[in-house]
């Protein structure tokens, strides 16, 4: 097939996937409260109200909170995993391994439920931490995914090299495994971020009551009809991921992150 | 990679951290669960520890049936179209240039990460009777009258696709991306038209990926949770919905358990399936 052909079928599914988002985007800019496509009375003063309304402050205030622990908690949990698996063959390191990628793996419900349950037995339901927690737990597979395939890179005769130079565990970790590492580190925790600030169902059954976020939010809003805000509130969420993602494929190697062994940077 | 005893960098302690993080909040939770699906009903919402089976009993009902027949096939369905539609997209996109390739990850990471609340209140109001489609096509003649396609079952597929798709993309991409060139260079040579290349090559070569990916992409459908709510109408509620339901709203812990236990078993069922299918070929 000839690659205009290719491309043109790449930018055909892409626009099919932007078009909503685009008209998200423009009903954000209606002046009257309605959903009209295309937008009357341009204007931004839905953009001001959203940061005006303590209403939606609060939930992208608990949103935020959540993503930015969240992440660290499945980095902190993550790093030592992939570190203490990389090298070894036991049935402990696959066994640990294999309970870090199984959240991810199942619906989400089942672990919302889990933790809900959780959480109801022991105290902590409705608490901003629990929330805090769980997402941790359910978003370890991304930092755990990102590092291993980062610690698969590093070239062993380096290590040995130290060592051979008289370096102990702790500082060949600190100065050769780290520094090559981090970018993965940052990237687990980027992606562990976005998806945390996006996810619904644990947040909504550990405290949707009473920390709502703001998918909990807008879902809530959704019941009462349609505001601009909620397309204001959307828009910001796109750009937010489209940045991060945006900022990882500049800086790192989004290609091969993904899995792609032979795609080299330009 | 030798095992030999000095090449672990990290020392042995090291696990004992992730351990206890992973057996105290991610496996008691779930045995938890496990306890809690053939405990006792609580009027007051919450439950007794015994050991009831009624709620498992109740899978036998023509309701959890009808629930079952609804998720699945609406899930079948949106992973056949996802996958039938991503395979040629990521073998596409995996022979660009470095450049373009991360341009089109970024847009599909960003989709994919998307909140299901913001991808449900999206589609509604492309498929709205007053900012949607319904409109162009009015505009264009084609029907007498703006109209609203949400809620429906085309809705609720479209919306399921809409999710699904970038994932089928990211789980094909790393198999596909690993497919030698010259294979396809080779028939290419070798007298092969593209799409023939494309089908007598291609495809058999990875057979076992497009299948895994079809499992997983079910899987993830399947756990979709906001947009049956937000898209379809109650009759095509999914049996996340009803885990969800019963759990908040009816107050019925112990049957939600037993759903969730039930939905648990069929995905840990369906992705080792998947891993098998992957192992097949896309392995080499």
């Amino acid at each position: 097939m000839s690659k205009t052909l290719k491309i043109t079928y790449i930018f055909a599914i892409l626009a099919l996937l932007l078009a909503p988002l685009v008209v998200v985007a423009a009903v954000s800019l209606n002046g009257p409260q309605s959903l009209r496509f295309p937008p009357s009375d341009l204007s931004l003063r839905w953009y001001a109200e959203l940061f005006a309304q303590s209403e939606w402050l609060v939930p992208l205030r608990h949103s935020l909170v959540i993503a930015l622990l969240a992440a660290a908690v499945a980095v902190l949990i993550a790093l030592p995993l992939a570190l203490y698996a990389w090298g070894r063959q036991g049935l402990a390191a696959r066994l640990l391994t294999g309970m870090g990628l199984a959240p991810f793996a199942l619906p989400p419900v089942i672990s919302a439920l889990g933790f809900m349950i959780f959480w109801m037995t022991f105290g902590g339901y409705g608490q901003i931490w629990a929330t805090i927690i769980s997402h941790g737990i359910f978003l370890v597979t991304l930092p755990l995914v990102t590092i291993s395939l980062g610690l698969r890179g590093i070239d062993h005769a380096l290590i040995e090299s130290a060592r051979v130079m008289g370096a102990n565990r702790w500082v060949v970790f600190r100065s050769v495994i780290l520094p090559l590492l981090l970018p993965y580190i940052v990237s687990g925790y980027a992606f562990a971020f976005v998806l945390s600030l996006n996810e619904y169902i644990i947040a909504y059954m550990v405290a949707g009551f009473t920390v709502e976020t703001l998918p909990v939010k807008i879902f809530n809003a959704l019941r009462y009809g349609y505001t601009p805000i909620l397309a204001v509130v959307s828009v910001i969420f796109v750009a937010m991921s489209a940045l991060i993602f945006g900022l990882i494929g500049r800086f790192g190697n989004l290609p091969r992150l993904m899995g792609a062994e032979r795609s080299q940077r330009d | 990679m030798s095992g030999a005893p000095s090449h672990t960098v990290a020392p042995r302690w090291l696990g004992l951290w992730p351990a206890v993080m992973l057996t105290l909040f991610f496996l008691a939770p779930f045995g938890i669960m496990l306890a809690v699906s053939v405990a006792k009903r609580d009027a007051s919402g919450f439950y007794e520890w015994g050991f009831d089976p009624g709620s498992y009993a109740r899978f036998m009902s023509a309701f959890f049936a009808k629930v079952m027949a609804v998720s699945l096939s609406v899930s079948l369905a949106a992973a056949a179209i996802c996958v039938a539609l991503a395979f040629p997209f990521t073998v596409f996109l995996a022979s660009l240039g470095h450049r373009m390739q991360t341009l089109v990850l970024v847009v599909l990471l960003s989709v994919l990460a998307l909140s299901e609340v913001i991808i449900g209140f999206s589609l509604s109001t492309l498929l709205s009777q007053t900012a949607g489609i319904g409109n162009l096509f009015h505009w264009l003649g084609l029907i007498d009258a703006p109209r609203a396609y949400t809620p429906s079952l085309f809705a609720l597929i479209t919306g399921l696709c809409y999710i699904g798709f970038p994932f089928a993309v990211l789980v094909l991409y790393p198999p596909v991306s690993r497919l030698d060139p010259e294979i396809v260079e080779a028939a290419r040579v070798m007298g092969a038209s593209g799409p023939s290349a494309f089908f007598g090559v291609i495809v058999p070569n990875l057979r076992g990926a497009i299948m895994g990916a079809f499992i997983l992409v079910f899987v993830f459908t399947l756990g979709s949770y906001l947009l049956p709510q937000l898209l379809g109408r109650s009759e095509h509620w999914t049996l996340s919905v009803h885990i969800t339901d019963q759990a908040v709203y009816q107050s019925n812990l112990p049957f939600a358990a037993a759903m969730s236990v039930f939905l648990m078993l069929v995905a840990l069922a369906l992705v080792g399936l998947a891993s098998l299918a992957g192992r097949d070929k896309g392995a080499a």
